[in-house]
């Protein structure tokens, strides 16, 4: 008996392979949205009166702001499931 | 035989270890697309001009806006339930 072929009447994706792509597709879609609101803020933040290019200080304060986001993130990630596992004691 | 691995069972259904992974994702994702929005809006409520670190006042800020946030949210949903309640809301 053969084992080693894909799943009979399935797409031969097996069920393992499956839930990598699900987990690669979902962490990919986080990244992006990361990136999209990192841009927005720290454009916002930097980049006041829009030149013919990025000057040295905008460079340094996109840098800087992409750090303080990152940083900002962390702490209400952090923040909200503290509370979150507060609630879920209380019931 | 029954094929090792088969996604679908007899009746077409989605077998309980697919059920509970799509499950923990879609609460996972949940949790994320919150921290994403949540970060948003107190970046804009905290944030004055970056620097090379989050000094303490701007930390507490972020961390009052999340728990005021949620106090928010469950003062809101409680609101509408006691009016639900009442007849008030139809």
């Amino acid at each position: 008996m053969d084992f080693s072929s894909p799943p009979a009447g399935g797409s031969g994706v097996n069920r393992d392979e499956l839930m990598d792509q699900v987990k690669s597709q979902i962490a990919i879609a986080n990244a992006q949205e990361l990136l999209q609101k990192m841009s927005d803020k720290c454009f916002k933040k930097c980049v006041t009166k829009p030149g013919t290019s990025l000057d040295n200080s905008e460079q340094k304060c996109i840098a800087m702001c992409m750090d303080r986001y990152m940083d900002a993130w962390n702490i209400v990630s952090r923040t909200y499931s503290t509370r979150l596992q507060r609630e879920r004691g209380k019931i | 035989m029954d094929s090792f691995g088969s996604n679908a069972g007899a009746g077409g259904q989605i077998d309980p270890q697919m059920q509970h992974f799509i499950e923990a994702e879609t609460q996972k994702q949940r949790f994320q697309q919150l921290v994403h929005g949540l970060t948003d809006t107190c970046w804009e409520k905290c944030m004055d001009r970056p620097s090379t670190k989050l000094d303490g006042r701007t930390e507490t800020c972020f961390v009052n806006c999340v728990e005021r946030f949620i106090d928010t949210s469950n003062f809101v949903l409680n609101r509408l339930q006691s009016k639900a309640g009442t007849g008030e809301l139809h």
